[in-house]
């Protein structure tokens, strides 16, 4: 791969000539604002924020898309670009509830975050507000399209990496939003990735309704209970429940979920759900016990069985939420310990 | 044998509309009938032509007898007999059904060469194109020039593309032939968007063989060997006649495989739009022919680099390509005599608004507004005072008649605040509001905007808001201020030129009419009594015959008055509709 030498704030750098101005400025420390732009999507170029100037080109160019080139001089901050900034984030909050009170992403919205950084408030071009009276009767994802500034990010998620293609721009001019087919409610797989990647509150969980934003929020990093591959998971817990399931982006699944690990937690603190081993007595009935009496009375069957009936009358399934490593386990438990090679796993079904 | 008398019927899009397919049906009755002796019947033909431009003048007819050329106008079918009677037979034109003066002046000063065709041979018929020398330039390229010669030729003959930027095509060509890959495509453009314009297709519709002779011209320079013609499906008789035409070069051999004897092979498919403005953009339309929403992106990469299907890909306007065969033909010295230093060659323009002689016409470049306003256009249709002339569409800007001698070229075009552009030309009056002209283009942008970028999408639609504001009394002191404002936002912020070109029209009207601005909103007046909201209607006590009219016109019964007594307003109940206004037989409702 060719390198190439550019300037950027004066600050000269030489970078693999396939990256966007934007990204060369990124490994080389440079932050640009931007909202439509993610790390893992392939840039849009919609939200105009990421502009640079280039010495010898009139227009101020969108750093997300255009491709670094041998000895470009490159200004990321001037009055008149910070000017440019301001006037579409006045743009941008013209059209927006501005409810950042009650809403669930204050903290964790990239909107609130430059507004704040640029002191814009939406007022001075002030207008008609986009409003959507139906909502989204899905199950788990909140869409908020009143709050959406349509930087695609979810439509490109959702096309790119989930590869479902359940949303899509529809309409023209202001009435453009972001839709699935006929309007319907959303009906996808609900991994979330959509979620994931919104830089606003536009999409969230509705789980998470009104359980709580930062205050008092514990995140805990861990590895989802459902299946062997193992995302990594950082748990939101207050008053010891859990309100939240997100993955950082910088983890090997990439901050990517399913719909189980990010939606599927309430069962951990369900009434329903089993804490202790059970043993079904004679008469029917469960009778709680402890661990080390449950294992000791399955293990006894196991040896009533082969000894009347010889190893192979056993026989054993695994799971697939099980690891590759508690597989391995099991199938030399069925070989070594029980002495049968009758063991299979659920996922071959 | 070719016949002695030809008769030629306009069927342009004006023409069917003033119902040219009855009249040309009335002719081959008329021709087959007892009464026609069978020698003036071998000596007719009679066919349908595209636009012959004047379409106010619509059913056009054309009888041409050896070098004698003689010129219908209004044409109903109930007339056809009297004309083969008299004309035909009897040798005696009609006078009083002959274009006059206007027809004359109409055509003097312009050139065609775009247009040479249209309104001369049927469209539907190769045979009519070869015999005009039709494929003669492609036939001529293959197999005697190499794509080289071909490129450096349509760079000698300055042409620039017609679509809106002007970008020289010989270079674009060139850029197309350099660019790598095997797999290349070549596309025109006949989306034509623009409110108001109807070039290209009038161009499809009255010579479709042009356009796709110069598609086979420029695949064949840049060695593309798969076309499209991306064209609105709201052309249904542009594509008909497209279709008919590809068959027909298809059956000849001028399309397919080793095209012309050559190496060469080439097709084109027709890509059918849905109607949307931004998918003329040449990014969105390639989005819109991989089946995409059509949407912009940014670029670099341009399209020669990187277009259809990520392959190198040149992207011309449908007049650019119909340019090319007769600058093949008569050589590029022959193109650059007509126009200017820097705009060479002719343009085509769609004259409408309040103009006697609205049409089709093609000029030099570098011909003044005057003479297109005043000559070929004939002058202001209501008598009322010439006011401005909003060229380029929604893009564009408006000229204001102080500036009626400059000359219609890219440069000085651009140095007034507007632009060529595709080649709409709308002539406003006394009677036109600037602002609310203004309006109505942004109306169109804003609802056009394909809604990816923030400064489009929002920016025009606050835009639009302050006008709506403005034209209905409700403007503020610094709203002017906010328009200039937005206006420089949008231009320097949006990623493609509909957002870019988008206020346009806002910035050239508060740069030339100002006053009217100022006067709707200081006054909450509106100069050219448009904007309904600033209207106030009162009745003339002095002339006021009491006869009542106004008092049952009005819908909301702000009109009161008895017999015999002055008639009243009551300016709170009024809606403005005016309705008063129109029904006053003694001219005595004032509007203000
Ligand atoms: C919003 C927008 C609409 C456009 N519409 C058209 C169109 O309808 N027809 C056209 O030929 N070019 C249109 N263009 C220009 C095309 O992007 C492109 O420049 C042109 O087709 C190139 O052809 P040319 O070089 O022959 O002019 C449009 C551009 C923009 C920004
Ligand atoms: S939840 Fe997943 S599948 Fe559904 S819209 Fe979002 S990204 Fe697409
Ligand atoms: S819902 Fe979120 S991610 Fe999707 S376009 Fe709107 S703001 Fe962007
Ligand atoms: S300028 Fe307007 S039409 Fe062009 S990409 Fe932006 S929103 Fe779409």
């Amino acid at each position: 791969m060719a390198m190439v030498s550019l300037t950027i704030n004066g600050k000269k750098i030489t970078v693999p000539d396939d990256l966007t101005i934007l990204e060369a400025a990124n490994r080389h420390g440079i932050a640009i604002p931007n909202l439509c732009k993610h790390p893992q999507l392939t840039p849009f170029g919609g939200c105009r924020l990421c502009v640079v100037e280039i010495k010898g080109v009139p227009r101020p160019v969108a750093s997300c898309t255009t491709p670094v080139n041998e000895g470009m001089e490159i200004t990321t901050v001037t009055e008149q670009l910070e000017q440019h900034r301001k006037f579409v984030l006045e743009l941008i909050l013209s059209d927006h509830p501005n409810d950042c009170m009650t809403c669930e992403s204050t903290g964790s919205c990239q909107l609130q975050e430059l507004a704040y950084t640029y002191g814009v408030k939406g007022q001075e071009y002030a207008g008609e507000r986009r409003t959507y009276a139906k909502k989204d009767g899905n199950p788990f994802i909140e869409r908020d399209l009143e709050k959406c500034i349509l930087c695609g990010r979810c439509v490109k998620v959702c096309q790119e990496i989930q590869g479902v293609e359940a949303i899509d721009f529809g309409y023209r001019g202001f009435k453009s939003k972001i839709t699935t087919a006929y309007e319907d409610d959303l009906n996808c797989e609900f991994c979330g990735q959509c979620v994931h990647v919104c830089p606003t509150g536009a999409l969230t969980g509705k789980l998470w309704k009104r359980k709580g934003r930062y205050e008092g929020v514990k995140e805990t990093d861990t590895v989802c209970p459902y299946c062997g591959t193992g995302c990594n998971i950082t748990v939101h817990s207050k008053n010891n429940e859990i309100i939240r399931i997100t993955s950082r982006p910088w983890t090997w699944n990439e901050g990517f979920l399913c719909v189980k690990g990010r939606f599927g937690y309430p069962f951990v603190s369900s009434p329903d759900r089993l804490t202790k081993p059970l043993i079904k007595r004679k008469s029917g009935e469960f009778e709680e016990t402890t661990w080390t009496a449950a294992l000791e009375y399955t293990a006894s069957w196991f040896r009533k069985i082969r000894e009347e009936h010889g190893p192979d009358a056993l026989g054993g399934l695994s799971s697939a939420r099980c690891t590759n490593e508690e597989n391995y386990l099991f199938q030399k438990f069925m070989r070594a310990g029980i002495g049968t090679n009758n063991v299979d796993h659920c996922a071959r079904l | 044998m070719a016949s002695e008398t030809l008769i030629r019927v306009c069927m342009g899009p004006a023409g069917i509309a003033a119902g040219g397919k009855q009249v040309i049906e009335a002719f081959h009755a008329a021709l087959v009938d007892a009464g026609v002796s069978a020698q003036v019947r071998e000596r007719c033909s009679s066919h349908q032509v595209g636009c012959m431009g004047l379409c106010a003048r619509d059913v056009l007819v054309e009888v041409h007898q050896g070098d004698v050329k003689t010129v219908y106008q209004y044409i109903k079918p109930d007339m056809v007999q009297r004309i083969v009677d008299e004309h035909l037979v009897a040798g005696k034109p009609i006078t009083e059904w002959l274009v006059d003066e206007v027809y004359a002046s109409f055509y003097r000063k312009q050139i065609k060469v775009v247009l040479a065709d249209c309104g001369r041979i049927d469209p539907e018929d190769i045979d009519a194109y070869e015999a005009v020398k039709g494929y003669e330039a492609a036939r001529e390229c293959l197999t005697n020039r190499r794509p080289e010669e071909v490129i450096e030729e349509v760079k000698m003959s300055g042409l620039r593309g017609r679509g809106g930027a002007g970008f020289p095509t010989g270079l674009k060509w060139e850029l197309g032939r350099k660019s790598r890959g095997d797999d290349k495509y070549i596309i025109c453009n006949a989306d034509e968007g623009d409110p108001g314009a109807f070039m290209d297709r009038a161009v499809i519709e009255g010579s479709p063989h042009a356009v796709i002779e110069g598609m086979i011209i420029g695949a064949f320079s840049m060695g593309a060997r798969n076309g499209y013609v991306y064209i609105r499906a709201e052309y249904p008789l542009a594509v008909e006649r497209l279709k008919k035409a590809l068959d027909q070069a298809r059956t000849r051999g001028y399309l397919g495989k080793g095209i012309f004897g050559s190496a060469f092979d080439f097709d084109i498919k027709i890509k059918l739009g849905a109607g949307a403005f931004v998918c003329g953009e040449e990014t969105a339309l390639i989005a819109s022919i991989e089946g995409m929403r059509g949407m912009p992106r940014p670029k670099p990469p341009f399209p020669v680099n990187r277009g259809l299907w990520q392959k190198p890909t040149v992207i011309n306007n449908v007049e650019t390509f119909a340019n090319i065969p007769a600058i093949i033909r008569n050589g590029c010295g022959w193109y650059a005599g007509f126009g200017t230093d820097k705009s060479k060659g002719t343009k085509v323009f769609a004259l409408t608004g309040k103009i006697k002689n609205p049409g089709l016409i093609e000029v030099p470049m570098g011909i003044t507004l005057r003479e297109i306003i005043e000559e070929i256009g004939g002058g202001i249709e209501s008598g009322r005072p010439f006011k401005a002339v909003q060229t380029g569409g929604p893009s564009g800007g408006c000229i204001p008649a102080s500036m009626l001698d400059i000359a219609v070229d890219y440069e000085s075009l651009a140095k007034v605040g507007s632009i060529v552009g595709s080649g709409g030309m709308i002539v406003l009056d006394a009677d036109d509001c600037m602002v609310n002209v203004a309006k109505y283009f942004v109306q169109f942008t804003q609802s056009e905007s394909c809604g990816k970028c923030v400064p489009c999408r929002v920016g025009t639609k606050r835009v639009l808001e302050t006008l709506e504001r403005i034209t209905t009394g409700k403007g503020k002191e610094d709203d002017i201020e906010r328009l200039e404002k937005l206006a420089g936002g949008i231009k320097a912020m949006s990623l493609c030129g509909l957002g870019q070109t988008a206020p346009n029209p806002v910035l050239s009207t508060l740069k030339y009419f100002r006053d009217e601005y100022e006067a709707h909103i200081r006054d909450k007046k509106c100069p050219a009594k448009v904007c309904k909201g600033l209207l106030t209607y009162s009745i003339d006590e002095a002339t006021c015959k009491a006869c009542g009219a106004c008092l049952r016109a009005c819908p909301s019964g702000a009109v009161s008055g008895e017999k015999k007594k002055p008639h009243r307003i009551d300016a709170a109940k009024c809606v403005r509709c005016g309705a008063c206004f129109e029904v006053c037989k003694f001219g005595s409702v004032n509007r203000e």
